[in-house]
């Protein structure tokens, strides 16, 4: 494609190279996300590893309930909506009547660390040939910013106004860092979209939780600490400084667990892959 | 039991010696003969969890399933299980879930999301008494759940409900066939007995015809994404969902219904039950005609679509109709419904695991045939329901606690 300039004394002749673009299965259409949230950020880089890997013709993805409920108006690829939590255990289903599928379950810290604890433990047990992406905010958003169980000691949310009290309710969870414990689990790890390259080092990890399923690894799981400026009562900006002080000293960034599974180039996406074999603990 | 080489459906074998062994009596448990029908239908995939009185179903499909290269997982609980099923069945497969009555209250949550997202499934509920964990003897006291709805929302679940194991096992093939017709979770509801009893059973299996789907979420290669969701947070359309979903309902109750009659040609009365409660039912009809009470069986095989119309044709030339449940008298409603008052309906019913006998089944028929006559209808028990609810709370403690008197 050739650029030219108008008004300028000459014609732009050097070709322009597009060298960033939105990927075409991120669909075009605003979004639902509250000025500020995070979740925005979390579907483009995975629109963008999907894009890299080839994977929209052959991903069944599993909507939650929470925030994320509507990802499939964001997202060009076949949905399945599951019940609050149960995501892993849909995917469970799927995975295991589609070996060809590439299976990909969203999830909030409400719907995966409360309500959902068992299917994620025992979908991550299993070893389930799936990728879980894990947006943490510390709080359920969508139905106006009450206490989740990743909420952090002291915080003020509509359900604990006095702030969270250990004493009455208990510790926040960092469940991934549970998870890595169990030998099905290929790939945990955590990152931030706090600041850029916070974000480049988060979709290098989506990239390399995606590339294990590809290769048969086992269960990988990539917790994404993101920001609710709303639920948590400050401006966008203030809410990034939040997350990069307080929240990420509660939940370190980095990779928990990497058992250096499907770590080979992967085959090409569609192909059939082996029943997810499980390592001896 | 009997291995699957031993029945005549194992593979590796001619076709002649797959059709001898289809023809050939066996003697089966109903759980295990469920979970073959089930195979033989084409089940794709199975998700279960253990409870008595169905964990044999879950033991033959963990060994069955596997050995035909097919999907089976036992699951962390009958929530894991059913939501398994859900994203299976959101591809297409043939899948299908068994429990048992505490385990189906588990499952109720997705039935509904399974029912508004329109998803087939075949859900197999062997009743054991509640309520609570209850007890694990024989049960019909779920056909509120299973017929007026397991979770939220408006939405129905065609439910079938065999009263022996061969037909268990016909009824699991069209199981297959109204859900993937319909795209909705039908349940095959059958009491304990039925799950736990070993009877002759015909092996004829029929493996119901396979179809594509436009629906079924693949990868959204070479067409547009497909979404399977129930969610719409816009009242008109979710409006429209919902009358769509009554549209269907229609349909099936049109199409769909089914009931044996028996006996019934010269009947002045008649007996109302399914599954095991019909089999007690005919054993007492035979005795009561020894007697000369000239008596039939109306049973209904879809307890949703309950057989309704047939059921009012018939009550018009009764003298009194007798419903007798496993159960506190949950199905009589529906028969009440049906009759509108134009004859007598009495219950005879048994609950906690206990089945009745054949004689309380008589002698509910001799009073309701020599009192049918005169109103009020009469109130037929196996039980004293005044003894056994005698209120022994404490005296309310209401009025002592406000200090008013």
């Amino acid at each position: 494609m050739t650029l030219h300039t108008p008004g300028s004394a000459t014609p732009a002749t050097a070709a322009a190279r597009l060298i960033y673009h939105k990927p075409d299965v991120l669909l075009d259409r605003s979004t639902h996300y509250c000025p500020g949230c995070g979740h925005g950020i979390v579907h483009r880089l995975l629109a963008e590893v999907l894009t890299e890997l080839d994977l929209p013709a052959h991903t069944i993805a599993v909507a939650p309930v929470g925030c994320a409920v509507f990802a499939y108006d964001y997202l060009n690829v076949d949905f399945v909506e599951a019940p609050h939590g149960r995501a892993p255990a849909v995917a469970t289903g799927i995975r295991r009547v589609r070996p060809e599928a590439f299976v990909l379950t969203y999830q909030g810290d409400g719907d995966l660390a409360a309500i959902g604890t068992a299917e994620i433990v025992h979908a991550a047990a299993r070893g389930e040939r799936i990728t879980a992406i894990f947006v943490n905010n510390g709080i359920y958003g969508m139905t106006g910013g009450q206490m989740a169980p990743t909420t952090l000691l002291g915080q003020r949310t509509t359900s604990s106004p006095n702030g969270r009290d250990a004493a009455l309710m208990g510790y926040p969870i960092r469940i991934t860092e549970m998870l890595a414990q169990l030998p099905g689990v290929a790939y945990a790890a955590r990152g931030t979209v706090a600041d850029v390259p916070a974000i480049g080092r988060l979709k290098a990890m989506i990239k390399r939780a995606c590339q294990i399923q590809l290769n048969s690894g086992g269960f990988a799981i990539v917790e994404a600490l993101s920001n609710c400026p709303v639920g948590w009562g400050m401006t966008p900006l203030q809410s990034l400084e939040h997350l990069k002080g307080p929240v990420v000293d509660a939940y370190p960034l980095g990779v928990i667990v990497d058992r250096g599974l499907g770590a080979d180039t992967h085959p090409a996406a569609g192909t059939a892959c082996p029943a997810p074999s499980h390592p001896e603990a | 039991m009997k291995t699957e080489r031993e029945i005549g459906v194992g593979d590796g074998r001619t076709e002649a010696e797959l059709e001898a062994g289809r023809r050939s009596r066996v003697l089966m448990k109903g759980n295990e003969a469920i979970a073959e029908a089930a195979i033989q239908a084409g089940c794709d995939a199975y998700f279960g969890y253990p409870i008595t009185p169905q964990a044999e179903l879950l033991e033959w499909m963990a060994r069955r399933m596997l050995e035909l290269g097919r999907v089976f997982v036992q699951a962390e609980s009958e929530l894991g299980a059913i939501n398994m099923a859900l994203g299976a069945a959101a591809t297409g497969a043939r899948v299908m879930v068994s429990s048992s009555s505490p385990g189906i209250s588990l499952m109720a949550e997705a039935m509904s999301y399974m029912a508004g997202s329109g998803t087939p499934m075949v859900l197999v509920n062997i009743m054991r008494a509640g309520p609570g964990l209850g007890g694990i003897g024989p049960s019909q006291s779920d056909y509120f759940q299973a017929t007026k709805g397991h979770g939220h929302g408006d939405y129905r679940v065609p439910v079938l409900a065999p009263a022996s194991i061969g037909e268990a096992m016909e009824l699991l093939a069209s199981s297959f066939e109204m859900a993937e017709r319909y795209r909705t979770p039908v349940m095959l509801v059958a009491d304990g007995i039925l799950g736990q009893a070993m009877e002759p059973v015909d092996l004829r299996f029929r493996t119901p015809e396979r179809h594509a789907f436009d629906w079924a979420l693949t990868g959204a290669a070479g067409r547009p994404a497909r979404i399977i969701k129930s969610i719409d947070l816009d009242p008109e359309v979710l409006e429209k969902r919902n009358l769509d979903l009554q549209h269907k309902y229609r349909e099936i109750a049109r199409h769909e219904v089914r009931w044996e009659a028996w006996q019934l040609d010269d009947a002045e009365f008649a007996i109302v039950a399914y599954g095991t409660a019909a089999r007690v039912a005919r054993t007492a009809i035979t005795r009561a005609r020894e007697r000369g009470i000239k008596v039939g069986l109306f049973r209904p095989i879809t307890l949703w679509p309950f057989p309704e119309r047939e059921l009012a044709r018939l009550s018009r030339r009764l003298g009194g109709i007798l419903t007798v449940e496993l159960s506190s008298g949950q199905m009589v409603e529906d028969v009440r419904l049906a009759v509108e008052g134009r004859c007598p309906v009495a219950f005879h019913g048994r609950m906690g695991g206990l089945v009745p006998t054949p004689d309380e089944v008589l002698g509910a028929l001799k009073a309701l045939s020599g009192h049918h006559a005169h109103t009020p209808p009469p109130r037929v028990r196996g039980y004293e329901a005044t003894e056994l609810f005698e209120p022994d709370y404490p005296a309310h403690s209401g009025a002592r606690r406000g200090g008013r008197r």
